[in-house]
């Protein structure tokens, strides 16, 4: 599909965009008699050939509990989890897989931080500090901690453009301010904060630094030690692995401080009626059985990622990207909101009199999948004072031609309802 | 692009371009607020009933095109109605489009939504409107939400 206008934008050395499409199955599907354009990669991506294999894999050859039992399936099964979580530890480059807590995904992985951290560390007066573009995930579990614990909420609100002022950042940090919750990248606007500044600076007045990467992830490496952050959480399924998995990494010393998140089995060492001990990292904060085939699916996700490369990933879609937001803003009447000078690949627009409803249902039936509404992050649409917005959001199997798709459908919603 | 033009019909479509009875009531006996959380429409009716009649009726909001004609066309169908008669057609127009029969031959212009069925996912454009409606009529003074 690419090569009828691939020459449009410059792909990396050895990036083959139709090669890379035959590794993911549902591409080749129809969506109303129309082969299947899928932007909607923010909200969740497709699943290549390998995830879904070792998925069936697990299953099919050595299902079984994990910790749990001397026979051979239950060995296969935990020693295949134990692998995951080194792949997940390098891929995050933590330094150990103590640090790496599997999680439903990025939003069980905040409320978790919110919960343990939170209650053993906030008081009445302190601050939680959030930004103006968080996802709802990053807002509800630090409002429901300041409700219990009489501490403040308090945002930093984006510019025009989508972007966080660093000195309206830096000024909203006091030695009240306990924590920082900020997304990697915005899932509304595209907009990629400057984590590793941003943690500085939070530093300085003491707060420890929650970055929610669950935009992040697919589109960058992430370095945890370099970024210095003290949380991190992302979720599988947009890192083209299964749902219902997810990674919370966090500083070893601050894990071990805090207490446990949920009560039950795999998190415990002894158990009496009188008294229960813990068990040590990472399994603490791991209560009962865990996703194993997600843990698996997850583990191949990363190696298939990283078999493509996060640096050529990134220089792909940074190319796409440019071309994209080049032929939508040509479009009339249309306006792009978040325009960061650091941005990842999500265009988030509004067409004059025509209701992103409209314009979703439509491209629907062109085979186009584009996600409409607020995104889950109300507070965004409020500052551009909209209601909802049309987003296409791109990941690295996605073509130039996809992109033409795209503008020729809406120039068609736009003549339906001229 | 036939099935579309099924959901947009041009009475939808004009409607949604020039929506009836749009402004506020100065005299209003009764009004409620109805909000979609999955798109963020939000929708402001006002009823003046008068004898047991709805007299007058006028809506405030942005909306997609479904949801915007659905409250133009409705406040055009409940006009001269009791509360009761408009709680049937109410009824009425939920069953057409939810449920794979024919409409009631009495909907009138109303029966233009049996497009909307097949998009299950714009049904809640459709009934916003009504859902508001139902609350106005029990008085209820929190916002409605079709979630």
């Amino acid at each position: 599909m690419s090569s009828v206008r691939a020459e449009v934008i410059e792909a990396p050395a050895g990036f083959d965009v139709d090669r890379i499409r035959e590794d993911f199955p549902i591409l080749r599907e129809l969506v109303h008699g129309k082969p299947l354009v899928y932007l909607d990669n923010a909200a969740t991506t497709q699943k290549p050939q390998a995830v879904i294999d070792a998925l069936v894999d697990y299953y099919t050859h050595y299902n079984a509990n994990v910790h749990r039992a001397v026979h051979l399936l239950s060995t296969r099964a935990t020693e295949a989890c134990d692998r995951a979580r080194e792949k997940a530890r390098k891929f995050m480059h933590a330094r150990s897989t103590n640090e790496i807590i599997f999680v439903r995904g990025a939003t069980q992985g905040l409320n978790l931080v919110a919960q343990s951290f939170g209650r053993a560390n906030l008081k009445a007066g302190d601050e939680v500090l959030v930004s103006g573009l968080e996802h709802h995930s990053n807002i509800v579990p630090w409002q429901m901690l300041c409700l219990e614990k009489g501490a403040h909420l308090k945002v930093v609100h984006i510019d025009d453009s989508g972007v966080i002022p660093l000195a309206d950042f830096e000024a909203a940090l006091t030695e009240r301010t306990k924590v920082v919750a900020l997304a990697h990248v915005s899932n509304a606007l595209g907009t990629v904060n400057p984590i590793a500044y941003m943690t500085e600076l939070a530093h300085r007045v003491g707060a420890k630094v929650v970055v929610d990467g669950a935009q992040a992830v697919p589109h960058m490496p992430v370095d945890v030690r370099a970024l210095d952050v003290d949380f991190y959480a992302f979720s599988g399924h947009k890192l083209f692995g299964p749902t219902g998995i997810g990674v919370l990494y966090g500083k070893q010393a601050l894990l071990d401080a805090m207490p446990p998140f949920e009560g039950g089995g795999d998190m415990i060492r002894s158990v009496t009626f009188e008294k229960t001990e813990y068990n040590t990292l990472p399994y603490k904060f791991e209560a009962g059985t865990p996703d194993i085939a997600g843990i698996i699916g997850l583990g191949a996700a990363i190696d298939y990622v990283n078999q493509i490369g996060l640096d050529r990933i990134a220089a792909y879609e940074a190319e796409l990207l440019k071309y994209a937001t080049h032929v939508v803003q040509q479009l009339p009447g249309v306006r792009i909101l978040g325009q960061a000078p650091e941005k990842a690949s999500v265009i988030s627009f509004v067409l004059e009199d025509i209701h992103p409803h409209d314009i979703g249902t439509f491209l629907d039936q062109l085979g186009i999948a584009v996600r409409t509404g607020h995104h889950c992050a109300q507070p965004v649409m409020d500052r551009f004072q909209v209601a909802a917005t049309t987003r296409a959001s791109f990941a690295f199997y996605n073509t130039v031609a996809e992109v033409d798709a795209l503008v020729a459908g809406i120039r068609k919603v736009q003549e339906f309802f001229a | 692009m036939s099935t579309l033009s099924d959901l947009y019909q041009e009475t939808i479509v004009d409607h949604s371009k020039r929506p009836r009875n749009r402004g506020t009531l100065a005299h209003a006996t009764h009004s409620a607020e109805g909000h979609n959380p999955l798109c963020g429409d939000r929708l402001t009716l006002q009823l003046e009933i008068d004898n047991g009649r709805v007299a007058n009726v006028a809506f405030q909001g942005q909306g997609c095109a479904i949801s915007t004609a659905s409250a133009s066309l409705m406040t055009d169908a409940v006009k001269g109605k009791t509360p009761e008669e408009a709680e049937q057609i109410f009824a009425k127009f939920h069953s057409l489009l939810t449920e794979d029969k024919l409409p009631a031959p009495d909907l009138g212009k109303l029966a233009v939504f049996s497009g909307v069925r097949e998009y299950p996912m714009r049904v809640k454009c459709a009934t916003l409107a009504w859902h508001t409606l139902h609350a106005a009529l029990q008085n209820e003074h929190k916002p409605v939400s079709t979630e």
